[in-house]
């Protein structure tokens, strides 16, 4: 920027005055960015809220009345039954990840040279693949005539055949397999980062190796876990598709409550405060996350 | 002895894990081949559940819905995106800690709640919901992808080569397009990708965004899913599989033969 013309030319001018032009420039830039997401993004979050605080009128539509009877009805014991078991379902599916990602993640880490990009590559794959293929891919597999059924009745073992689908625990399953790969690769890659000369210094300085990981590795690694706990914890609390595929109507999720609000029961008001406190579980979760574990980088 | 012994046991859990992985989708490319409609057992190798995909209209429709909002909105947002994560590299100005957090936004909160109320202001406005919404709510959300991707390539670029060539007499523009464009274009292009694939891969928003004829290629594979299991899906499921790992793996070979070629990395090293 510092070219001697425009050196030249700008020297004429004030310091303030390159400064505005400068901060004008940077808001020229931004204009697209701000009026798309202001509009596209921002307006219609306030047009929920909105609905939110408002009276249902006897159409369907808004009353310019101040309310706060669709929060209230969601501490209902049926809709407050939703909100638990979203939040139970989400950790247990975070907690499940981390325990299975960790190890995995660590023994990719540390496997030789030549093996670990074809793993790598391996891991990475199932990250790209849909997630609905991914949860159709457990429905062939768990329907009544699926082929876990399949197998135990050929082999004796059961007459009729079991109800797998459509339980909690299938719910529980399809989240655990769609969010896995959401969990090693940042695993992976903090894992990958860590300097091997730490590990020595600590065995070296008499460490053993269990006071090496809990003491080294696990808080170094640590920003690669918060990272993944952010990738499987926000959209498993706000999921849809496996519990309206893998729990039919059985394991209705917060996710489905307000698709059926919006879709079904098109009462938009009572969806709108089931978002609104969605989104507020969210926001508040990653504000008070963030400052335990002291993020900055990540989000 | 003992650590022979872990080698063996972290090698054994690898492997459960890609089992775990892989498997099903492994079961499911396999029943897309077999003859029978409702068994789960082996009738016989075919390819009508192929044929029948091929044939149908909808499929094909919804194919080319998702092709022309994928690269729509991921033209678009690659833009939007591309502007906004120059002036956040360069400038420092006042509100701007207030703008990443907005932009961050888009990331963080439930899909849900961004396709339901972009759903209530499509019909506050009266807007009819079609092709165009889900390409409006698709740009909304890669916007901070595509930022956050360009954002990043801008780090290490070297400012000093833009002062060079305007000190050799090019002018603002023709530094831009000769210089600048060139040496970030690797970051434009993946911020261009990571826009395309995320919204070719998008059900939720598009769910709640999309009208009557413009279903995308996931809203059919899901109307398809609820109706209940059957070979066609399989078969369908099979080939979206097929692209996506091809596309993947090329991409990946792509990136790592042009790493090597790095003009950035040469004129650093």
């Amino acid at each position: 920027m510092a070219t001697s013309q425009t050196l030249a030319r700008e020297s004429a001018l004030s310091v303030s005055e390159v400064k505005r032009r400068k901060v004008v420039g940077a808001h020229l830039l931004l204009l697209p960015a701000y009026l798309w997401l202001g509009l596209f993004f921002l307006f219609p979050l306030l047009i929920i809220v909105y609905y939110s605080l408002t009276v249902r009128g006897p159409l369907g539509a808004s009353e310019a009345a101040f309310t706060l009877e669709h929060y209230a009805r969601l501490w209902d014991p049926l809709y407050a039954r939703i909100l638990w078991r979203s939040l139970w379902l989400a950790i247990a599916t975070t907690l499940i990840t981390i325990v299975l990602a960790y190890p995995f993640a660590y023994a990719l880490a540390r496997a030789p040279q030549r093996w670990k990009t074809s793993l790598l590559l391996l891991s990475v794959i199932p990250f790209w693949t849909n997630f609905l293929i991914r949860t159709y891919a457990w429905m062939v597999i768990l329907r009544s005539n699926g082929l876990v059924n399949a197998v135990l009745s050929s082999l004796g073992l059961i007459q009729e055949p079991l109800s797998l689908l459509f339980t909690p625990g299938a719910v529980l399953l399809g989240l655990v397999y769609g969010f896995l790969p959401f969990m090693i690769l940042p695993i992976y890659a903090a894992i990958d980062r860590l300097d091997p000369s730490l590990l020595e210094a600590a065995a070296d300085l008499g460490a053993k190796p269990w006071q090496t990981f809990v003491q080294v590795t696990l808080p170094l690694t640590a920003p690669g876990i918060a990272a993944g706990v952010l990738l499987v914890f926000v959209p498993a609390l706000g999921m849809f598709v496996i519990p309206d595929l893998m729990g039919g109507a059985k394991v209705t999720l917060i996710g489905n409550l307000i698709q059926n609000q919006f879709l079904s029961a098109r009462n938009w008001q009572f969806g709108s405060a089931a978002s609104v406190v969605l989104m507020a579980l969210v926001v508040l979760g990653l504000r008070l996350y963030k400052r335990f574990f002291r993020l900055e980088g990540v989000f | 002895m003992r650590r022979r012994g872990l080698r063996v046991a972290a090698g054994l859990y690898v492997a459960l894990i890609f089992l775990f992985l892989y498997l099903p989708i492994g079961i499911l490319v396999l029943f897309s081949f077999n003859r029978s409609r409702l068994s789960t057992v082996w009738t016989g190798f075919t390819l009508d559940w192929y044929r029948e995909l091929f044939s149908d209209y909808a499929i094909w429709l919804a194919t080319s819905n998702s092709l022309i909002v994928g690269l729509a909105s991921a033209l678009i947002s690659t833009i939007i995106g591309t502007m906004a994560a120059f002036a956040l590299h360069r400038y420092s100005f006042r509100g701007k800690a207030l703008f990443e957090s907005l932009l961050q936004l888009p990331i963080v909160i439930p899909e849900i709640v961004m396709g339901v109320s972009l759903l209530a202001f499509f019909v506050l406005i009266n807007m009819p919901l079609g092709v165009h919404t889900v390409t409006i709510a698709h740009v909304a959300f890669n916007i901070s992808f595509v930022t956050v991707v360009v954002r990043a390539r801008l780090y290490s670029f070297d400012t000093t080569l833009e002062e060079a060539a305007m000190d050799l007499g090019a002018n603002r523009w023709q530094t831009f397009f000769r210089v600048t464009l060139p040496l970030i274009a690797p970051g434009v292009l993946a911020g261009f990708l990571i826009a395309l694939t995320l919204s070719l891969d998008d059900f939720i928003i598009a769910f709640f965004t999309a009208g009557v004829g413009s279903t995308t290629l996931p809203m059919q594979v899901y109307s398809m899913m609820r109706f209940g299991v059957t070979p066609k899906v399989n078969a369908l499921s099979t080939l979206i599989l097929a692209v996506v790992i091809a596309i993947g793996v090329i991409g990946q070979f792509a990136l790592r033969g042009k790493k090597e070629r790095d003009p950035q990395a040469d004129l650093a090293g």
